[in-house]
């Protein structure tokens, strides 16, 4: 143990002195990166990003069996191979061992679960869709799943102001079909809209592709109704636009990640259905002519714009070899995305022709298509939309979810790739290069331990080392959560364990996830 | 060596929306309802620009017929390698009960006063799933019940174009801009000689009956019993 725990010193100690100077001189080691850089390597665990040891709740009897079954008839799940897809998340990177599955249908039944769970010590896992990247929606080990799957309801919708009530485990994709019969549209979309709930959306504080021009979860969410730890209900479901009248307490619960409550049900400001919309997709030589084609596109198509995202040539590659789409225009290094959104089809064709013109003519952008038809849209927007999906038929990936000043996002990428040489299987950047957001995958045909300590502090160090985000959006869940000194000071994570220990002071609500093992 | 390709596309209904009739059962709802290319018309466009990157016709026209908006129609033809377009002008009560009678009359028309040597059209016909030119004659494979069958036919010929004839390609923006410079024509029907009176008469447009629900049942024996009720069994 002793010597172990010396070589670890050792090798933290020349890595921190790697630290500085190894790093691209234009970022200063700050003295807090280099605690940073200490604090990581603390818990109990082997490496920071698996799971910690088991704590001590209790575990499922045949008497909570009983109790569970008689409030839950025919929907408390105990069949392994049914239990096998919820234990498991979507990129199969983690896996629990839960064996009791609930789903509530009600606000009332999520009350009686957790307060009985509190009162005898036994952990949940709140999960919605599964479809989380950082291994947040699953148990670590033997929690109960409670499933938000049956709490499907759109409970109101008002059609002059666009504000949608709904139980939190309404699936995004049926809420955007829901509001487009009647002429409005969610103020989010993301990949995963085909299985994703929207309580956990709001869990997650979703971003997706549309936040560039609706904004976040903090500001469309309008109320929350949540369950706590101890089965009281909080309703804070109002409807209101404004509403200033003490703390507002739905924004602890956006983003808690499941931690200090559950959220049961939402009300969210939904905008009307543009009648224009137009993809366009277009090819760049270099990542600084895509970002002048964006200050462009930000000056011409202005309050249009309602997406801007970026794949490169390597994302392009795997689309192609493993799902065989075809790349819609000439092959070029960088690729993006620009979705304009408004009321009238003629100005903003006209406004997208004379951007398109102004950008073809400049040569900033080597080629492109553009399309109005829904079936052609859909089809532009899977070039984007899919490759998480080709990701995962490459290999094992390591997934990384940065926010980084937009003129350094493509740094990282072209950083790691010389790092890691012929390490790694493919080195792909991708995502809302609009918001500042980075999506960097690696792959690799299996998971390698060599190749996760030549990408993990180093790229956590990166990005700390231009005061940015080591989750962007992704949230931090089990994988995450011993990086977050790395994007928050000390004083911020220890008012953060306050405020849970506050809420859920047994900490039965979603163990081991998204704050620091140090923190508890 | 063919010289010139005569393609018809059709602006309709975007396939991907949910069509809606009308609360007068006259027709479907088409107002502010997003149009594209039919896109069987598409693959079509595509048959004919193939056919020319390969040298074997001179010159692809996209023609329409319709009111002012399928020039847009005409346009993304032309942005995907037509040479030239030409737009048949009809509109309002005459478009709304333009058929198909009227519509092969023009192409008709149009293909002896173009000199056109080969028309290629979108689905119901012959359905092609492959076309080449062999000196004087096309040699078109088309799929019938039994399998395949390859047909030579002399020319001036219509042939439509299935599913499986090609994928159509994007409009890329060089040809989008480019497409704007090249000429669609337009014309009047009377100028072609053709009479657009219709011998149909609308009476009614329904939505097809809604399916029915299925029920789920427990056990075999509701399911032997259900099916008895409904005297299947």
């Amino acid at each position: 143990m002793a010597v172990f725990e010396r070589l670890t010193r050792l090798k933290s100690t020349s890595r921190f002195l790697r630290y500085t100077t190894s790093l691209c001189p234009a970022h200063p080691c700050t003295a807090t990166a280099r605690i940073q850089q200490r604090r990581v390597h603390g818990g109990g665990s082997e490496t920071p990003s698996a799971a910690p040891p088991r704590r001590p709740f209790s575990q499922v009897t045949p008497a909570d069996l009983d109790f569970f079954t008689r409030l839950l008839p025919g929907r408390t799940i105990t069949d392994p191979d049914v239990l096998e897809s919820s234990n498991v998340d979507w990129l199969k990177s983690v896996k629990g061992s839960s064996e009791v599955l609930l789903r509530p249908k009600t606000t009332e039944e999520v009350s009686q679960i957790l307060r009985y769970c509190n009162e005898w010590n036994l952990a949940v896992s709140p999960q919605g869709g599964n479809t989380g990247l950082v291994g947040g929606s699953v148990p670590v080990f033997d929690e109960i799943i409670l499933s938000t799957a049956l709490m499907n309801q759109v409970l109101t919708f008002d059609s002059i102001s666009g504000i949608l009530t709904c139980q939190a485990g309404c699936v995004l994709e049926n809420l955007s079909q829901y509001l487009e019969e009647r002429d409005f549209i969610m103020p989010l979309d993301l990949g995963a809209k085909g299985s994703c709930h929207i309580g956990g959306n709001v869990s997650t504080n979703a971003g997706g592709l549309r936040l560039l021009r609706y904004g976040s979860l903090r500001g469309t969410v309008l109320g929350l109704e949540v369950v706590l730890a101890d089965g009281r209900v909080l309703d804070c479901l109002s409807t209101l636009r404004k509403d200033n009248t003490g703390y507002d307490l739905k924004q602890l619960f956006i983003g808690s990640e499941g931690t200090l409550g559950v959220v049961t049900a939402v009300s969210i400001l939904c905008p009307r259905k543009p009648k224009s919309v137009n993809v366009a997709f277009l090819g760049c030589s270099s990542f600084e002519n895509l970002l002048e084609t964006f200050q462009i596109c930000r000056g011409m198509l202005g309050e249009i714009l309602s997406a801007f995202e970026f794949l490169d040539a390597s994302c392009m590659s795997l689309l192609e070899e493993h799902l065989k789409l075809t790349n819609p225009i000439t092959e070029s290094p960088f690729y993006i995305v620009i979705e304009t959104a408004g009321s009238t089809p003629a100005h903003d064709e006209e406004k997208l022709h004379n951007f398109l013109d102004t950008v073809m003519a400049s040569a900033l952008v080597i080629d492109g298509t553009v399309a109005t038809e829904e079936t052609k849209i859909k089809a532009l927007w899977s070039m984007r939309e899919r490759v998480t999906e080709a990701l995962r038929h490459d290999g094992y990936t390591y997934k990384y979810d940065v926010s980084l000043p937009v003129e350094k996002i493509y740094d990282l990428v072209t950083d790691m790739r010389k790092r890691l040489g012929y390490r790694a299987k493919s080195v792909v950047g991708y995502g809302h290069v609009g918001d500042g957001n980075l999506h960097l995958n690696i792959t690799s045909p299996m998971k390698d331990p060599a190749l996760l300590a030549a990408i993990e502090p180093y790229v956590y160090e990166w990005t700390s080392g231009c005061q940015g985000s080591v989750s962007a959006e992704h949230g931090l869940g089990l994988k995450k959560r011993n990086y977050i000194y790395y994007s928050k000071s000390p004083e911020a994570v220890t008012l953060m364990g306050d405020i849970k220990a506050m809420l859920d002071p047994k900490g039965i609500l979603n163990p081991y996830k998204t704050l620091p093992d140090s923190v508890r | 060596m063919a010289a010139r390709v005569l393609v018809g596309v059709k602006r309709v209904i975007d396939y991907a929306v949910k069509i809606r009739v009308k609360p007068d059962n006259t027709g479907v709802v088409t107002d502010g309802v997003k149009h594209s290319m039919n896109p069987f018309c598409e693959i079509a466009v595509e048959e004919a620009v193939r056919l020319k990157e390969k040298k074997l016709v001179k010159e692809v026209v996209a023609v329409s017929c319709g009111p002012q908006q399928v020039q847009e129609t005409i346009r993304t033809a032309l942005a995907m390698g037509a040479d030239r377009g030409i737009h048949v002008e009809v509109s309002g009560k005459d478009y709304d009960t333009l058929g198909p009678l009227q519509v092969s009359k023009i192409l008709a028309a149009l293909a002896k006063k173009e000199e056109a040597s080969l028309v290629i059209l979108g689905k119901q016909g012959t359905f092609a799933s492959e076309v080449t030119i062999d000196g004087d004659k096309i040699k078109v494979i088309r799929e019938i019940d039994g399998g395949l069958e390859t047909i030579k036919i002399n020319m001036p010929a219509v042939v439509t174009a299935d599913l499986r004839l090609n994928t159509p390609r994007y409009a890329t923006l060089p040809n989008i801009m480019k497409a704007k410079k090249k000429k669609i024509a337009s014309v009047k029907p009377g100028e072609l000689g053709v009479d657009l009176t219709s011998r149909l008469e609308v009476l009614r447009v329904e939505e097809p009956a809604q399916r029915q629900a299925g029920v789920k049942v427990e056990t075999v024996e509701d399911l032997v019993g259900k099916l008895k009720e409904a005297g299947r069994i």
